[in-house]
């Protein structure tokens, strides 16, 4: 394999319930996220990921504050957006804020672009979707400018132009690694090789083969614009508990139930229990089970795929919070070893 | 089984508009099943060359106005805030398969579409006067279409519906889908359409033909 094996967590602030399952605070669920970056940094997670949200059950639009507090009490777990709502926001923000987490965590800063599945941010930030296409499109290639350092001039109609200008602070190893998240559209692929921005796989329903030609456009496109060889990553979702059953029984309703509240505007079909079982087996999108289920699952599909890093989106509204960190355990010290022994065994 | 086929006919040409999550998936099983395809994005064929070359091999990118020239059905797989601005005229007298949907929680909301009389494919075949339109393959996730697929008389076979004022064309469309994998269930008009719509009884569901009825049965009830 090119590039070594990275495996990370990813966490929207998913609401967490309390023991007589009542939802947490918003600020109670800012500071778990905090210990759960932590524990995970203690138990052999490469990479701790948070996806920008606004809303009441994913109250977690500073991302990077809270990647910082994690970054200040780590030594070692890379940290990063999972992703950045770059269309509604400002490249030159964005850049600033993550050469800051840069900073701060001695270079182990990431950023990963999306355009955006949920949209909250749109209307909050006074931004229309209708101009979904050009916000990303224009963003995307003012932050390649800003990531190469140096003083940038550009002109866009989504911003005002800069003209030599040095945007601080500068980064101190060189550009942050930078990865685009890709839903089904291909024109993002290609996009991501463009700039020669890495390549995340958001699969979250379905099969996961179903990426395989995703994988090979990105190599393809990488080629035709002369840029160097970069990773591919998958981001799914997932839980992970002592045994199949436990870990189906923890997210099952809990999945259902967020699932269904996010039908609506998201447009997803209600779940069924045969769907969420198809779900979680061999062919579906979703890493729920014991360790040795999920680390297998996880190896046959990185290795399908062509990708050498994966991210396990954890949690679901309403779990708890010890229920996470037991996650997180399993993740760190079973699954991950597991992967990396199936691999080598592979390859 | 939809129509019976007395003799071979040719099959119609398709020509799909829209290069994002839907339309090359569309092209792709399209390509499978044995059409003839054409695809065009907004911009020119160079810009979707890779895209097509790497996922629909075998279909032919083009400018929109050559791409549906010598297709028989024009699917418009683009998202329905660029229909504002699409030239009615370029599918002048050709059957076109609306598959887009008026979403407004996850695209916006457009002045054209929210008269809520109407299913946004009346609004769309309003739009384009000049031709047939049909709604379907709208209601089913693009990575399900392609999974989703199942020969003539499978058990596991999956319905779409098909939603026409124009019960010749929509045979044409019926066709065409059960080639590509799918069963049809047939709505009689745009209007009625409108339970293949976001948040209508099938949208997004997996369904065989039997439980697809008894989910707009229940909804139309």
């Amino acid at each position: 394999m090119q590039f070594p094996l990275v495996f990370g967590l990813d966490t929207f602030g998913d609401m967490t319930h309390d023991a007589d399952d009542h939802p947490l605070s918003h600020a109670q669920t800012i500071r778990n996220v905090v210990e759960q970056g932590v524990f995970a940094d203690q138990v052999g997670v490469d990479f701790f990921g948070i996806g920008e949200h606004h809303t009441d059950d994913f109250p977690m639009p500073a991302a990077d504050v809270v990647l910082a507090a994690i970054a200040a009490r780590t030594p070692r777990i890379r940290v990063g957006s999972a992703v950045t709502v770059l269309s509604s926001d400002d490249p030159v923000r964005v850049f600033q804020r993550y050469s800051t987490l840069n900073a701060i965590s001695n270079g182990r800063a990431e950023v990963i672009l999306g355009r955006g599945s949920s949209i909250d941010s749109f209307p909050l930030f006074g931004y229309d979707l209708a101009d979904y296409e050009v916000l990303f499109e224009e963003k995307v290639n003012l932050f390649a400018e800003l990531r190469k350092g140096g003083p940038v001039t550009w002109q866009g109609k989504t911003r005002a132009s800069l003209t030599n200008q040095d945007v601080v602070p500068h980064t101190e190893f060189g550009p942050f690694p930078v990865w685009i998240g890709v839903g089904g559209s291909p024109q993002s692929v290609v996009r991501a090789a463009h700039y020669g921005f890495a390549l995340m796989l958001a699969i979250i329903g379905g099969s996961p083969a179903r990426f395989i030609p995703f994988s090979r456009l990105f190599q393809e496109a990488l080629d035709k614009f002369g840029q160097p060889p970069l990773p591919v990553g998958v981001h799914s979702p997932g839980h992970v508990a002592e045994t199949d059953e436990k870990a189906r029984e923890d997210f099952w309703p809990r999945y259902l139930q967020v699932i269904r509240h996010v039908a609506e505007t998201r447009g997803f079909a209600i779940p069924t229990r045969e769907s969420f079982m198809y779900e979680v087996g061999p062919q579906g999108a979703l890493y729920v089970g014991s360790p040795e289920t999920v680390a297998q699952k996880i190896a046959a599909n990185l290795t399908a795929l062509g990708a050498s890093r994966f991210d396990l989106k954890y949690g679901m509204g309403g779990l708890s919070h010890e229920a996470l960190m037991r996650n997180i355990e399993l993740y760190g010290a079973q699954v991950i070893p597991r992967v990396r022994a199936l691999l080598g065994v592979r390859s | 089984m939809t129509g019976v086929a007395l003799s071979p006919r040719p099959l119609p040409r398709l020509a799909v508009l829209g290069a994002g999550h839907v339309g090359p998936v569309i092209a792709r099983i399209a390509i499978d099943a044995g059409f003839h395809v054409t695809i065009a994005a907004s911009g020119s064929p160079e810009q979707i060359a890779l895209i097509t070359q790497v996922l629909i091999p075998g279909a032919e990118p083009r400018w929109a106005a050559d791409a549906v020239e010598n297709a028989g059905i024009v699917v418009l797989a683009m998202p329905l805030h660029k229909f504002a601005t699409f030239d009615p005229a370029l599918v002048a007298g050709k059957i076109v398969v609306d598959a887009m949907n008026y979403w407004p929680p996850a695209d916006g909301a457009q002045e054209m579409l929210e008269d809520r009389r109407y299913s946004s494919s009346e609004i769309v075949q309003r739009r384009l006067a000049n031709s047939t339109v049909i709604k379907t393959l709208n209601h089913i996730g693009y990575h399900d279409l392609e999974d989703g697929r199942r020969p003539a008389g499978s058990p596991e076979r999956l319905a779409i519906g098909v939603a026409s004022d124009d019960p010749r064309a929509a045979q044409v469309v019926e066709e065409v889908i059960d080639r590509l994998g799918y069963d049809t269930v047939r709505l009689d008009s745009l209007r009625a359409g409108r339970l293949l719509e976001p948040g209508g009884p099938v949208f997004g569901a997996l369904l065989g033909r039997a439980a697809f009825n008894i989910a707009m049965h229940a909804k139309a009830a």
